[in-house]
């Protein structure tokens, strides 16, 4: 290849503009690191000090305090409901957003607009901090903790359902409208059956976030097995924390292999 | 019955779903069961929304009185999300190669699947209360914690995304009698650069998210300033640090949108 | 010999038995400036298999599906049954829909659903969608059902995945979707152009056959000219976005063709 061709494919594969833009970005990050590094505030000692203060809190977690196991449960199966009840009512309220944020069910750009800010909203506050505003405003407990999740995950949930449907094949919608199908029957007929599968994926893969995020909802008060945690740790009874840590482990396996199962059944 | 009637009733129009139908119930029933045990019952909803329109009114209007606070605060809270992307990312990258099970063998892959198994299982909080227990309050415990469930998230997509590459491709690398590294980088990366890419923009922007919160348990960050301020119950404050965080994410989602256009 | 249809031939009366479909003066714009349908005047008869032809991008896709308006027209009417179906909207517009069975090039069906559940998707217009959700249709629906699968020679097929089927059963699942609505009028764009030469000419005979058993019209967008000259009753031939002829099969000679067409060598 001549050098003309070489500079020729070059050119046609990114525009100068790209290049400059990417240069820019990689110029930025970097930027930004070096600024964070900088100016971050690191007690030193307590950077030195880490490796043997891990080990210390390594050591004083074994041997495992069995007794703590019922309570442990206990909460757990309570966190169990929270993660539930909370990805239900998420996606409850997830729903008919999300058909107000999908550009081909809903075609108003104000209204497309209005939905994702919804969804923007629900995701940029964090569930502990929702929990905290729920526990305001219900009184401590799992209440709040449930509320917490729900109104967390509509953000999550929301934006996958509306991308599904957004990318459901229009044509059939057509036929159904031109047999004289209402707006209802064109949503349940058309969409719906293509937007099924997803649908369960975006619940299901919620649902095993959740079970994460009830889990340390009890810190502040919302229920679950976070107070199990808080209580141990403000005792420092690290062996205990320990049970509750292992348990919570076990739990995330658990429900990671009954997703993986419905996973490969539904797909 | 005319013979019409007949025919119909010979032939089953739908097929009924039982399994389905009785998945569903059962799902209906546990609903109702676990609500109750929560306390969703009428009274304590319409005490809530009682309470909550008196909560709702005593955040506005929100207070920007502190902001020098404020900005500290997100100010730290970007620098624990930034560095933290960057050590996970890097981290990510050898780790996810190490659990990929069609590259390494099992007695590597795993013990490296078990270790991301473990950073993933933990919330980030739990992760930063254990840091700020063992290394102390501030920064670095957040950035650390942060890091933990950045390499987690990436290692296990990434591991994911080179298991599902074309093989054929790595072996005509491999036949040009390309060394072990030059295989990973010609013939494994440009499969997968694009999804890591995607990835990591992901979880930078998950750690932004998670490092505004951090300092509820002392990790550093804006989460401190907020949670001192719920306590005190200058809920205008906090409504106006939520402004603050809201408007902080939609910000790094144009520039994640605009860095996605721009490498792909 | 070019027959353009003169615009006062059409009678109001005529359009008010509900036979033929009249559109006049139809436009459509899609920019500003750039019309694809300049000035239709059409008259549809009544019965029979009536065949568009033309060159792609002349707008007879648009053409067709202005008149159930799944695309909007710029200007004109378009009377049929007592009724402009340009000016309706709503629930008027839906009821008037039902009433128009259309037939698809990518045949449109719901792809997870049944070829049982497509079917019945026909009856959209006149069910609730409550009773489509929970499947308590009709039985009369559910016998009509199953006796247009015979018609068409999918019996048996009733619980098969639509996107289980082949290109040309998929058409006959649509073809009956379309029936079921028990339409006063068929439209098919460009029904064969996605199918084998051999389906093609079997569901262009389905397509005339079912419009002779019911006696209703059948207007199809085709760009196979032998097909349309083989199953056609009438002949529209349109160019860049205008009707140029509007006659009989038998009567369509290779001067019209390439009137219509443009250029010498593809009759060849």
């Amino acid at each position: 290849m001549t050098v003309t061709e070489t500079l020729h494919r070059d050119w046609r594969r990114f525009t100068l503009g790209q290049k400059l833009s990417r240069y820019a970005f990689y110029l930025a990050s970097v930027a930004a690191l070096v600024i964070s590094l900088r100016t971050i505030e690191v007690i030193p000692e307590f950077l030195y000090d880490a490796p043997t203060q891990m080990a210390d809190l390594v050591t004083r977690m074994w041997p495992l305090d069995w007794t703590y196991l019922q309570p442990t449960l206990t909460a757990l199966v309570e966190t169990l409901h929270i993660a539930t009840v909370g990805t239900f009512l998420a996606v409850l309220m997830a729903v008919p957003i999300g058909l107000l944020a999908a550009r081909n069910v809903t075609p108003s750009a104000p209204i497309n607009l209005f939905a994702k800010f919804v969804f923007v909203t629900s995701r940029s506050v964090n569930s502990l901090v929702w929990a905290l505003l729920f526990v305001a405003v219900f009184g401590p407990g799992p209440l709040a903790g449930t509320m917490a999740i729900a109104f967390r995950s509509i953000g999550f949930t929301g934006k996958l359902f509306a991308e599904a449907l957004e990318e459901a094949n229009m044509g059939s919608i057509e036929a159904l409208t031109a047999a004289g199908a209402s707006r209802f029957s064109t949503l349940l007929m058309g969409y719906w059956p293509q937007a099924r599968p997803a649908f369960w994926s975006i619940a299901l893969f919620r649902w095993d976030i959740n079970i994460r995020e009830s889990a340390v909802l009890g810190l502040v008060g919302a229920g679950g097995i976070g107070v199990a945690l808080e209580t141990a740790m403000s005792l420092l009874y690290w062996d205990q924390v320990a049970v509750v840590l292992l348990a919570i482990f076990a739990v995330v396996v658990i429900a990671e292999i009954i997703v993986t199962a419905v996973r490969a059944r539904l797909i | 019955m005319s013979a019409l009637d007949q025919m119909s009733s010979r032939r089953r129009a739908f097929t009924p779903n039982w399994p389905a139908r009785l998945f569903f119930l059962a799902f209906a029933i546990y609903l109702v069961y676990a609500a109750s045990r929560l306390g969703f019952n009428l009274e304590r909803m319409s005490y809530g929304l009682e309470h909550g329109q008196r909560f709702l009114a005593r955040m506005f209007p929100p207070s920007f009185a502190r902001s020098e606070l404020i900005i500290s605060g997100i100010v730290e809270s970007l620098q624990i999300a930034i560095i933290a992307s960057f050590f996970g990312i890097v981290l990510a990258l050898p780790v996810g190669f190490l659990a990929a099970r069609n590259l390494m063998p099992v007695w590597i892959t795993w013990p490296m699947r078990a270790f991301v198994a473990l950073c993933r299982s933990f919330h980030p909080i739990i992760v930063a209360i254990i840091f700020v227990k063992a290394i102390g309050f501030g920064a670095l415990a957040g950035v650390m914690a942060l890091i933990v469930a950045s390499v987690g998230f990436i290692s296990k997509l990434f591991a994911e995304a080179i298991e599902e590459i074309s093989l054929k491709q790595v072996e005509a690398v491999r036949a040009t009698g390309a060394g072990f590294f030059a295989v990973l980088v010609m013939g494994v990366l440009p499969q997968v650069l694009p999804r890591f890419i995607g990835f990591s923009t992901y979880q930078l922007d998950s750690n932004l998210r998670n490092s505004t919160m951090v300092g509820i348990v002392g990790g550093g960050g804006i989460g401190a300033t907020l949670f001192t301020a719920y306590q005190r119950f200058d809920f205008d404050v906090v409504l106006a640090i939520l402004i603050v965080i809201v408007g902080m994410i939609m910000l790094a989602e144009i520039v994640s949108g605009w860095a996605r256009r721009v490498f792909q | 010999m070019l027959t353009p249809a003169a615009a006062g031939d059409v009678t109001d009366e005529r359009a008010a038995a509900g036979d033929a479909l009249v559109l006049r003066h139809l436009s459509k714009e899609y920019r500003a400036g750039v019309p694809v349908l300049k000035d239709i005047n059409l008259e549809i008869p009544g019965s029979g298999l009536t065949a568009i032809i033309g060159p792609s991008g002349t707008g007879k896709s648009t053409l067709i599906r202005c008149i159930n308006r799944l695309v909007q027209p710029t200007s004109g009417e378009i009377l049929y049954g007592g009724q402009d179906l340009a000016k309706l909207g709503g629930a008027a517009l839906r009821e008037a829909r039902r009433r128009i069975g259309m037939v698809f090039q990518e045949y449109n069906l719901v792809e997870r659903l049944t070829v049982m559940e497509n079917l019945l998707c026909g009856r959209l217009g006149y069910v609730s969608a409550w009773r489509v959700w929970l499947r308590r249709f009709p039985q009369a629906d559910i016998d009509h059902a199953f006796s247009l699968l015979d018609a068409v020679g999918l019996s048996g097929f009733e619980n098969r995945r639509a996107d289980a089927l082949s290109g040309g059963q998929r058409q006959r699942v649509g073809i009956a979707r379309a029936v079921m609505q028990e339409p006063k009028i068929i439209l098919a764009d460009e029904p064969t152009s996605s199918l084998d030469p051999k389906t093609s000419v079997e569901i262009m005979e389905l397509l005339r056959n079912l419009g002779a058993e019911r006696n209703i019209p059948v207007v199809v967008n085709i760009h196979n000219v032998d097909l349309a000259r083989r199953f056609a009753t009438r002949i529209v031939g349109m160019t860049g976005g205008r009707v140029v002829y509007d006659g009989h099969p038998g009567d369509l000679t290779d001067k019209d063709l390439n009137t219509i067409y443009g250029g010498e060598n593809w009759l060849e």
